[in-house]
């Protein structure tokens, strides 16, 4: 069999595997990106980005038929006629939630990184040491120096609106200028400041969004419709960013349908040689040498691939010498927070969709506060006028309500928070040969929930939101929990941490496998533990960083 | 209609406590799509409900937007059957309590009788819900308002014309002075 060969193999082209196309082949490389889903061209393959909303057939419901055919989709926003192909079908692709386990999955080129939420915060040695610290899991091999140049690196390239605000939890950035809080969202904010000593504060949240022309691309035309892709480039996406930057290379090529089945190994030369491929149109099985291997097929499926990789020099998959392969799996706990009405601005609108809104960094456990629980959360929220979906029953029908609900209603603001979790050894996944999806390939079992920590978190979380509500003059205060299953918050991570001890985790402080030091892991599966902050933004900076040193490496001949 | 995650949410979050009269959760088998299984009368009669509901003022109104199409739509496609034989129970019984009320036809009756018979029955409606247990059924009455407000303001007329909508706002402006009596603008 003659395999194609390429310097460097991306599993995976997402938000990490774009960043590792890009960054291999910038550096000289000739790299081969592997996609498991379909092509989606930018801005041609967004059918839904310029349709207005009576263009949505059920105008945001969604069929029954449709919730039928997706039990697992169903139970969130992502089932929805919006980008219904941009979420994984659970019926080709399914897998088994030993208990409840949210899988919210993008199986086509570009991955989630078409589809996310798009906040973009760094993390702190507050979150580095906490490991270490506490005595929990292992120690980060890494330290918030090492990390910080690739964050100025990945923010300078990506474009991340936000402001700078010097606070030792959440490092200011190399910015682009912030998307302001609004009229009402600024009197909540100088409420909480002046209410909490400037010890908890609302600031805008930090967003991949550019709020000007940046690298060639759009500035944000303020439509909010981002989760249908942006014509203008105007939010990063692999296809905005990284993959034609990679493009213009030469040295890129794309190869989508391709199901990475697992790493090929020399157990000789204790190295992977390349990647068996199903095709998932032909069913033909491929294969590509290459001389390093980046896994960035999404957390849980970069290490579905080292478990199904190498079984007859270790049965349980590559990298499973340490008995840490497929544990200590982490997400982000969310929906639990407050809602309240805010007095003394119906004089005043908003003109545009910002696409954003604010963020109360973490307050819990840091600068001497101390509470029954380790770690902490931050806020996520906006507020807004009421729309014409309203109630406003004394209205009845007729003429009175059409002209009421013409006109904006009262002003309100909501907010969750985001909750870390820790890396517990028992939450796990582990391949089910029992179950397979619709190529015949075994599945995932995930076995994960959340423990003490983060329910008495949780209270925090809640009363915390309405006491800040309050605090502002806020009026109506209710607190919110609609309940959290593990996933919901589509920040996988954990499965194959990093750590500075072969005995004791997957990766080494560059993301190298301890057991095939030419295969690097670069996504949420990577993470030691998880901060409350979303965590794109450290797998694009952790991402570069390992292709930058994949490149220095190959070049005095180590891999 | 825009769902990126975060709005969604805070969306949920902060109506409220206005109750969300969605579909429920359904394990039975959908029914007939066929013209959304609803008679040219049938249709009439939501158009007329749904403009009764919301009706031509400066703008046009509810039947201007094909409202008695996309409430058929609405029932057929996104309610358990349960829930569309009670809707359609209630569509009916609408048609039979004008007439016996005021003796003619619901559709093509005096705008102040059909809005006279639909303010009753929100009034019914807003008491049922007042006293609902969680786990009880929503009035049909105010799933038909809420489907008419949906279906017309998410509409061409409706966003452009009762509100405003820019597709291409361009530009963001957190402090804009408003005057009651400004359409709001269709977010």
């Amino acid at each position: 069999m003659s395999a194609q060969t390429y310097d460097a193999i991306v599993v995976g082209s997402g938000i990490s595997g774009g960043w590792a196309a890009k960054e291999l082949t910038e550096r000289g490389l000739r790299v081969l990106l592997l996609e498991r889903g379909r092509n989606v061209e930018h801005i041609k393959d967004y059918p839904n980005a310029l349709k207005g909303p009576w263009e949505i057939p059920h105008r945001g419901r969604v069929p029954i038929a449709l919730r039928e055919k997706h039990p697992v989709l169903r139970r969130d926003y992502v089932l929805n006629e919006v980008n219904y192909d941009w979420w994984a079908h659970e019926d080709q692709h399914p897998y088994i939630e030993i208990k409840p386990f949210d899988w919210f999955r993008g199986y086509h080129v570009g991955g989630r990184s078409l589809t996310w939420g798009r906040q973009s915060y760094r993390w702190s040695d507050i979150d580095f040491e906490a490991n270490a610290r506490e005595g929990i899991a292992v120690d980060w091999p890494i330290r918030y120096k090492d990390i910080a140049p690739w964050y100025d690196h990945v923010e300078r390239f990506a474009g991340i609106s936000g402001s700078l605000e010097r606070l030792e939890q959440l490092p200011d950035g190399e910015f682009l200028p912030p998307m302001p809080l609004n009229v009402a969202e600024q009197h909540v904010a100088d409420g909480i400041r002046k209410a909490f000593n400037d010890q908890r504060r609302m600031i805008p949240g930090r967003v991949a969004n550019l709020s000007r022309p940046h690298n060639g691309r759009s500035g944000c035309q303020y439509r909010n419709k981002c989760s249908a892709g942006c014509p203008w480039g105007a939010y990063f996406s692999t296809q905005s960013a990284t993959l034609p930057a990679a493009m213009a290379t030469g040295r890129l090529t794309l190869r989508p349908h391709s199901i990475v089945t697992r790493v090929l190994y020399d157990r000789d030369r204790k190295r992977a040689t390349g990647v068996e491929v199903l095709d998932a149109e032909t069913r033909q099985t491929v294969e590509f040498a290459a001389r390093v291997v980046f896994l960035c097929a999404s957390a849980l499926n970069s290490t579905w691939i080292l478990m199904n990789s190498a079984t007859d020099v270790w049965p349980d998959g590559l990298g499973s010498s340490s008995g840490e392969l497929g544990h200590n799996v982490m997400d982000h706990h969310f929906r639990v927070g407050a809602t309240g009405r805010i007095e003394g601005f119906d004089d005043r609108i908003v003109f545009g969709r910002r696409p954003t809104g604010f963020y109360i960094p973490r307050f819990r456990n840091v600068h001497g506060d101390r509470r029954e629980y380790l770690r902490g959360f931050g806020y996520q929220g906006s507020a807004s006028r009421l729309g014409w979906a309203r109630e406003v029953a004394e209205l009845g029908v007729g003429e009175p309500l059409k002209e009421e609900l013409r006109e904006p209603g009262p002003w309100t603001i909501g907010m969750t928070g985001f909750g870390e979790i820790l890396p517990y050894h028992e939450n796990r996944i582990r391949l089910d040969r029992t179950v397979t999806d619709a190529w015949g390939l075994p599945v995932l079992a995930m076995d994960c929930e959340i423990r003490e920590n983060e329910q008495k978190m949780r209270q925090d979380m809640m009363n915390d939101a309405a006491e800040m509500l309050e605090a502002a003059g806020c009026r109506d205060v209710q607190t919110t929990n609609t309940g959290y299953n593990f996933g919901r918050g589509i920040h996988e991570m954990g499965t194959a941490r990093m750590g500075r001890d072969p005995k004791t985790s997957v990766l080494n402080a560059f993301n190298q496998v301890w057991d095939a030091p030419n295969v690097f892991v670069t996504d949420g599966a990577c993470m030691t533990s998880a901060s409350c902050v979303n965590p794109s933004l450290t797998y694009m900076a952790l991402t570069a960083r390992a292709a930058a040193y994949a490149v220095e490496e190959l070049r005095r001949g180590n891999l | 209609m825009d769902l990126t995650r975060r709005d969604a949410l805070v969306h949920l979050a902060t109506l409220l406590g206005a109750t969300v009269v969605g579909p429920r959760l359904a394990a039975a088998p959908i029914g007939s799509m066929q013209a959304h299984g609803f008679s040219a009368e049938e249709i009439a009669l939501l158009d007329e409900i749904g403009d009764t509901i919301i009706p031509d003022t400066d703008v046009p109104g509810a039947r201007a937007v094909g409202i008695g199409e996309f409430l058929a739509m609405m029932i057929a496609d996104c309610y358990e059957p349960a829930e569309q034989q009670r809707l359609r129970a209630g569509i009916a019984d609408i048609a039979a309590r004008y007439k016996q009320r005021y003796g003619g036809s619901f559709v093509g009756g005096p705008s102040a009788d059909r809005t006279a018979l639909l303010n009753e029955l929100d009034r019914e409606q807003r008491e049922h819900h007042a006293a609902l247990p969680p786990d009880g059924d929503p009035h049909y009455f105010r799933i038909l308002k809420e489907l008419t407000i949906l279906g017309y303001f998410s509409s061409e007329i409706g966003a452009t014309q009762a509100l405003r909508y820019l597709e291409v706002p361009g530009r963001y402006e957190p402090d804009v002075p408003y005057t009651r009596g400004d359409r709001a603008w269709f977010n």
